[in-house]
């Protein structure tokens, strides 16, 4: 195929100059879902069409661009969508963090923490958190508008009142600079904290539904809760099987079919570097290795 | 309950003065006036199509008028006009002052929601961010409208009609309203199911001393929950008075048709 | 001494619209007082109006013309220009009505039913039934009834539940209807003596009754309507 065929990350420059005028706006009211006109991609709704559209927007040829499907670099999606602007943009990639100046992302947070000059960009299926209380579109724009949010109360309440607890583990809504409530994609609230004070900038593209709304630096970012049922982020039992983390988001890998498990990091890269780093979990010993080998 | 002498000097809540309102050439509703007082039942009545459910639209600032004026004495005592109200304060004053009760409850209830979660949510509206607290004054709300409080986590969908109503007015009360709509509260109800609801409306509106408007077509309500009725014709205010008087000494030939219609108990 | 109910000239004609509008004259120049601790008792055939006047009293009908003034909280009130908040303080506060029938709420047990009216006037819900309890008790409705809502009695039985709900409260003015109507002759003793408390507390009452033995015992005064029906 032949690259120069494409302009610069395959959008056209008015629909980037309008995607970032989306984006300005977005800054500046943060949390609040700015409209835009959101193009077709090359990639079925559902695969991140919103974060790309963003990441297209604000990539320059200086950047360099980490893509990640729920913590890891190495997924289907993942790859594709790297591979995708390594070719209509011709950008560095990279699956270090620390290295990469633009991180798109499906629902994870990275594990090591962003600095200043970075952005986040989440794929955002729906980006409007009272949805499923109310249906209406012209309902909730008013709701948010008026910063009517009983009813986002309504949805923990439930929770608590079904589970005994805010049951609520992933797309937990929070309240961005004091003011609007904000949907933070279908990331585990195990990431919210993260997202509070965070140095780098967040955005979040939601391409079907056309809307792009961010959070800036060093932004206020709440998790809503009660008084007496107080939010929580996920804890985990044990450390990771591979890197010994004790304070990283772990995903359950299923091993044999007689039920065996381990839990791992979900951040491959955070688990590889600390691996790296001389860190070693329970599971990390030769046999593991030898098997990591043979597949290669 | 407050000295009786309290009410007599006390100020109207509630004043409609000349309200008017037409869809194209069709005047649903032709220069009404009149002045509603903390703790009064006022029942509007009259058939279909006679103006009385535009009528209150109008008065509770869901339908713009296009003429004339509604004026309500907001909690810290100052009349406004509700022409003049921006969007969130009129629709803070629906989560708070205000109750609407609709005909049918799935217009009023989250059908989807719990018991709890649907009288909770005025509160939560309000700041509250209690879960216990919340869940007990929902509690106490489902036993004033005798609810089985068993019942406090299911869906109004698995509730039966005179249920919902039921609940749809604890929603309704739980923020403690002084003024409160009500469209055919018991319209789609059983006869059996309507006394009852009748008889739990009678007993709040008094001891909560609220202010109620209420539509209906049945005179046998308006008897029973109402002090004065607005009888209605064709847009315009026919006939007013104390209930008792307008139902038993109905002057207009229109009223006295409707109350002859009226099988006899 | 200052009249409690002082009525001039009252007039009133129904006007029947579902019959080609004719008029129904009902009563004109009706004008009498009535005294604190007195009982005025209205005679007259039937039909004469007299329960009409009862109603005119009450602020039930309209009048068309004259006064009905009413001594409310010391003051001369016109209930015939009353406006309805107006009538409704009144009654609440000045104007009792036994009225022949009791109009109860279904499934409201007979003792918050007599008790009500003190509720209404601000007694605590335990003081006023328990004098709900002492005036049923007096009017021979046996506790076991207490909790049941009245829509089930006998006719007698609802009657006494009436009045126990009528002469419970302290208004200085009461209007009786038939009190004794459906009673038998140790309940109709009740009444009387009943009525008769009432007058030592000075209340004024106007009473139709048709039994001339009760109406001997109660009334003080009798005011004939035919004059005001024969003059409509």
């Amino acid at each position: 195929m032949n690259a120069p065929a494409y302009n610069f990350a395959y959008l056209d420059e008015q629909t980037k100059r309008m995607i970032r005028r989306a984006i300005l706006k977005a800054i500046a009211i943060p949390g609040y879902q700015v409209p835009f006109a959101s193009r077709e991609m090359p990639m079925p709704y559902g695969w991140g069409t919103g974060g790309v559209q963003v990441t297209a927007a604000i990539l320059g040829p200086a950047d360099v661009l980490k893509v990640i499907d729920q913590g890891s670099d190495d997924t289907t999606n993942a790859i594709s969508i790297r591979k995708f602007f390594a070719k209509t943009a011709g950008v560095a990639t990279t699956t270090a963090t620390d290295d990469a100046t633009v991180i798109q992302t499906r629902h994870r947070i990275p594990e090591t923490a962003l600095h200043a000059n970075q952005v986040l960009v989440y794929q955002v299926p729906i980006p409007e958190p009272l949805r499923f209380l109310e249906p209406r579109e012209t309902e909730t724009r008013r709701m948010h508008a008026l910063a009517e949010y009983g009813l986002m109360h309504v949805k923990l309440y439930e929770d608590i009142a079904r589970f005994g607890h805010i049951a609520t583990a992933y797309a937990y809504p929070v309240k961005v600079n004091a003011r609007y409530v904000m949907d933070p994609s279908p990331t585990p609230k195990f990431d919210n904290p993260k997202m509070d004070d965070c140095p780098a900038l967040q955005l979040f593209g939601a391409g079907r539904e056309k809307r792009i709304y961010a959070i800036p630096p060093y932004t206020k970012v709440v998790s809503l809760d009660f008084e007496d049922h107080p939010f929580e982020p996920y804890r985990f039992n044990a450390p990771c099987a591979l890197c010994a983390a004790e304070n990283s988001y772990l995903d359950e890998i299923v091993t044999d079919d007689k039920g065996s498990r381990m839990f791992v990091c979900s951040d491959t890269d955070y688990c590889e570097s600390r691996q790296a780093a001389g860190h070693h979990g329970s599971l990390s010993a030769a046999p593991y290795k030898e098997k990591a080998g043979s597949h290669g | 309950m407050a000295d009786p002498d309290m009410r007599e000097n006390d100020e109207p809540l509630l004043v409609a003065t000349s309200l008017s309102k037409s869809f194209g050439r069709i005047a649903a509703c032709r220069d009404v006036s009149f002045a509603l007082y903390p703790g009064e039942v006022l029942a509007i009545v009259g058939e279909s199509g006679s103006g009385k459910s535009t009528l209150l639209q109008l008065l509770s600032g869901q339908l713009a008028a296009s003429g004339g004026h509604v004026s309500y004495r907001m909690r810290d005592g100052v009349a406004r006009d509700l022409a003049t109200l921006g969007e969130a304060e009129r629709r803070f004053l629906f989560r708070t002052d205000w109750g609407f009760v609709h005909q049918d409850p799935a217009q009023g209830l989250r059908m989807a929601v719990s018991a709890g979660a649907n009288v909770g949510e005025r509160l939560m509206a309000v700041g509250w961010n209690h879960y216990g607290r919340i869940r007990d004054t929902a509690s106490d709300w489902l036993t004033r409208v005798e609810i089985d409080v068993a019942r406090i986590d299911d869906a109004p969908r698995t509730y039966s009609g005179g249920m919902r109503q039921r609940l749809q007015i604890a929603r309704n009360l739980v923020t403690e309203p002084r003024l409160v709509f009500m469209d055919e509260p018991t319209g789609g109800l059983d006869v059996s199911v309507q006394a009852r609801l009748l008889d739990l409306l009678r007993s709040l509106v008094a001891e909560l001393h609220l202010a109620v408007i209420i539509v209906t077509h049945d005179l046998a309500v308006a008897r029973l929950l109402s002090h004065r009725v607005m009888v209605m014709k064709g847009g315009r205010v026919i006939e007013t008075g104390l209930t008792d008087q307008v139902l038993d000494d109905p002057r207009e030939p229109y009223t006295q048709l409707l109350v002859s219609s009226i099988l006899p108990p | 001494m200052t009249a409690m109910i002082d009525i001039a000239d009252a007039k009133k004609t129904f006007t029947m619209h579902l019959q080609g509008g004719i008029e129904l004259p009902v009563v004109s120049g009706v004008t009498f007082q009535v005294n604190p601790g007195e009982c005025v008792v209205l005679s007259g055939p039937s039909g004469a109006g007299k329960s009409s006047i009862l109603k005119m009293i009450f602020g039930n009908y309209r009048c068309d013309s004259g006064r009905i003034g009413i001594r409310h909280r010391g003051a001369l009130i016109d209930l015939a220009a009353a406006e309805p908040r107006q009538v409704l303080n009144v009654r609440r506060s000045t104007i009792g009505y036994v009225s022949q029938f009791l109009r109860a709420v279904p499934r409201v047990a007979t003792i918050d039913v007599v008790a009500e009216p003190l509720i209404a006037g601000g007694m605590a819900r335990a003081d006023a039934r328990a004098r709900a309890g002492e005036l049923l008790h007096r009017l021979n409705i046996p506790e076991r009834l207490w909790q049941l809502p009245p829509a089930t009695f006998s006719g007698g039985e609802q009657q006494r539940v009436n009045i126990a709900r009528g002469f419970i409260s302290d208004l200085p003015i009461l209007l009786l209807d038939e009190p004794t109507a459906s009673l038998d002759a140790a309940n109709r003793t009740v009444v009387v003596a009943l009525v008769a408390e009432k007058k030592r507390q000075g209340v004024a009452m106007v009473a139709i009754v048709h039994d001339d033995e009760i109406r001997h015992l109660i009334a003080d005064r009798i005011v004939d309507v035919t004059s005001f029906a024969a003059a409509a």
